[in-house]
C-alpha cells in the first residue's frame, strides 16, 4: 500500500507542478486532470472509495468544461504560449514561492511534534458510500444545503446570462420562433 | 499462489473475447444493416462473408499511420488510447458469471460512471488536436452532448442503486432473482438506454461526427490503427452499454437453469447489441439542438420524477 501511496503522491506532485509551469493551456489542463486522478488513488488507498469515485466523476470531469473554455476563448496559438511566458517570470514567483516554503516549513515542524498536529494518521479504515451519504443528511446537513443554495443561485445567474444573449441565426429556428410569437418583417430582416 | 495465476488468466481471457466481439461486430453490424434494408452486405470474403473481419484488420494495419504536420502531435496520439482504456477499464466491474469477471468493486456503478466520464476526454482531445475546423466543432459538440447525458446517465441508474442498496454490481443481480429491474424501473431504463445512445455517440446520436455536416467530425484528420484504434471503441462502447443494461435492469447471469450463467448473459447481451444496430438501421439523425433540448427538457426532468418516485415508495413500503 505504501509504494502505491508514494507512487501516486509523486505523480500528483509532479502534475500539479507541470499543471502550474506549462505555457500552454491545454497541455496544463491535460496535466491537472492526471494530478486528479493521482489524488483519486489516494484516496482509494486511505478507504474512502467513494469520494475517490466523485473525485473522477466531479473534478476530473469537471476539467472538461474549464478544457472547453479554454478552447473557445484562448485558442490563439503561439500568442497565448508567448503572454504565459512573460507572466511566468522571476518577479512573479518569489511571493508564493515565499508562502510555500513557509508551509513547508510549518509541515517539518508538525511531522517531527507529533503532539501538535493529530499524530500518526489512524489506520486506514475503508469508509462505504452509505456511511458518507449517512454524515451528509445527518451531521453535515446544514453544509449540504448551503451548497445546494450556492449552486442554485448559479444556475439561475446562468440561465439569466443565457436568456439575454439569446438570438437565433439559423433559418430552421427562426420558423419555430415565428410560429410561436409572431415576429414583424421588420425585426426578421434585422435578424438575418 | 495459483489462485493468482487462475485470475490473471481470466483477465486476459476477458481482455481477448471482448476485443474479439468488438472486430466481430464490425462484421455483424455491416451484415445486419444490409439484412434490414434488403441488401447482401459483405458476402464474398469466406464462407457468409465471415472473413470479412480479417480483410477490414488488414486494411486498416497496412493503411499510411499519417500524422498531420499542423496537429499537436503528442495529444493527437494519446486520444485514441484514451478511449480504448476508459471502456476496458469499465468492464472490469461488470460481473459476467458469479465467478466470472475482474475485481468485485463495492463502487462498480460510480466506477463505471468515472469512466465514461473520461472517455468524453478522448473526442475533445482528437477533435482539438488535429487542428482543423471541422475536428474541432466535432470535439466541442461530442463535450457538450456527452457532459449532457452524463447527467441523466448517473440520475437514471440511481433508482437501481436504491432499489438494491448497493453500489455493487453483483449485489445488484442478486437482487434481481424475484423480479428484473426493468419491470420497476422502466422509466430509468429507457433513459439510461438513450443517454447510453448518446455517451457511444452512435446514430441517432452521432452528432459528434456527422458525415453530412462535419465530414467525420473529431475523427477527420485520423488513419490507419488510429482511426481503428476510435472504431473498435465505439464498438466495445456497445458492447459496454450492452452489457451494463444486462446487469442493472434484466438480472445479468440469473435465468431458467438449462443453460448456464454465462450463456444467459451473453444471450441478453447480444440482443442488446442488436437493438443498437437496428436503430442505426432506422432513425435518421435529429438536428443538434433537439439532442440537447431532449436531454435536459425531457429526460432530466424525467429522471428527477423517477428518483424521488422510487425513493418515496422504497421508503414508504420500506422494500
Amino acid at each position: 500500500m505504501n509504494i502505491i501511496f508514494y507512487i501516486s503522491a509523486i505523480i500528483a506532485v509532479y502534475c500539479t507542478l507541470k499543471a502550474v509551469l506549462n505555457k500552454h493551456a491545454v497541455h496544463a489542463l491535460l496535466y491537472l486532470i492526471v494530478s486528479l486522478l493521482a489524488v483519486a488513488v489516494i484516496f482509494f488507498i486511505l478507504g474512502a472509495p467513494f469520494l475517490a469515485a466523485l473525485e473522477v466523476i466531479i473534478y476530473a470531469g469537471a476539467i472538461m468544461v474549464l478544457f472547453v473554455f479554454v478552447v473557445m476563448m484562448l485558442n490563439r496559438g503561439e500568442a497565448a504560449v508567448q503572454q504565459e511566458k512573460a507572466w511566468l517570470q522571476f518577479r512573479t514567483w518569489i511571493w508564493p514561492a515565499v508562502f510555500v516554503l513557509l508551509l513547508f516549513a510549518e509541515w517539518l515542524y508538525i511531522l517531527f511534534h507529533p503532539s501538535i498536529g493529530a499524530g500518526p494518521a489512524v489506520q486506514p479504515q475503508a469508509i462505504s458510500p452509505q456511511q458518507v451519504g449517512e454524515a451528509l443528511f445527518t451531521r453535515y446537513l446544514l453544509g449540504v444545503e448551503m451548497a445546494a443554495m450556492l449552486l442554485m443561485a448559479g444556475i439561475i445567474g446562468a440561465y439569466h446570462i443565457g436568456k439575454q444573449k439569446q438570438r437565433t441565426y439559423h433559418r430552421y429556428l427562426e420558423e419555430e420562433n415565428r410560429l410561436q410569437t409572431p415576429v414583424s418583417k421588420h425585426q426578421t430582416s434585422e435578424l438575418i | 499462489m495459483s489462485e493468482t495465476w487462475i485470475h490473471i488468466i481470466m483477465v486476459v481471457l476477458i481482455l481477448l473475447v471482448l476485443l474479439t466481439i468488438a472486430a466481430g461486430l464490425i462484421y455483424v453490424e455491416r451484415r445486419m444493416l444490409a439484412v434490414w434494408q434488403d441488401r447482401y452486405g459483405p458476402n464474398r470474403t469466406g464462407p457468409f462473408g465471415l472473413l470479412q473481419v480479417l480483410a477490414d484488420m488488414v486494411k486498416i494495419f497496412f493503411k499510411e499511420d499519417w500524422i498531420p504536420p499542423f496537429a499537436d502531435k503528442k495529444v493527437f496520439i494519446i486520444a485514441p488510447t484514451i478511449v480504448m482504456m476508459a471502456v476496458l477499464m469499465s468492464f472490469a466491474v461488470i460481473p459476467f458469471t458469479p465467478h466470472i469477471g475482474v475485481v468485485d468493486l463495492n463502487i462498480g456503478v460510480l466506477f463505471f460512471l468515472a469512466m465514461s466520464s473520461m472517455g468524453a476526454y478522448s473526442v475533445v482531445l482528437a477533435g482539438w488536436s488535429s487542428n482543423n475546423k471541422y475536428s474541432l466543432l466535432g470535439g466541442i459538440r461530442g463535450s457538450a452532448q456527452m457532459i449532457s447525458y452524463e447527467v441523466f446517465m448517473g440520475l437514471s441508474l440511481m433508482g437501481v442503486v436504491i432499489l438494491a442498496g448497493s453500489f455493487n454490481l453483483r449485489d445488484i443481480v442478486e437482487a434481481q432473482r424475484k423480479i428484473w429491474f426493468f419491470i420497476p424501473q422502466i422509466v430509468g431504463f429507457i433513459i439510461f438506454f438513450l443517454a447510453g445512445l448518446a455517451e457511444t455517440h452512435r446514430l441517432p446520436f452521432d452528432i459528434p461526427e456527422a458525415e453530412s455536416e462535419l465530414i467525420a467530425g473529431y475523427h477527420s484528420e485520423y488513419s490507419g490503427m488510429k482511426f481503428g484504434m476510435f472504431f473498435v471503441g465505439e464498438y466495445l462502447g456497445i458492447t459496454l452499454i450492452s452489457a451494463l443494461v444486462t446487469t442493472l435492469y434484466f438480472g445479468g447471469w440469473l435465468g431458467p437453469h438449462f443453460l448456464p450463467p454465462i450463456v444467459w448473459f451473453l444471450i441478453k447481451m447480444f440482443a442488446f447489441i442488436l437493438l443498437f444496430i437496428l436503430i442505426r438501421a432506422t432513425l435518421p439523425r435529429p438536428r443538434y439542438d433537439q439532442l440537447m433540448s431532449l436531454g435536459w427538457k425531457v429526460l432530466l426532468p424525467l429522471a428527477l420524477l423517477n428518483l424521488l418516485v422510487t425513493g418515496a415508495v422504497v421508503l414508504y413500503w420500506h422494500l
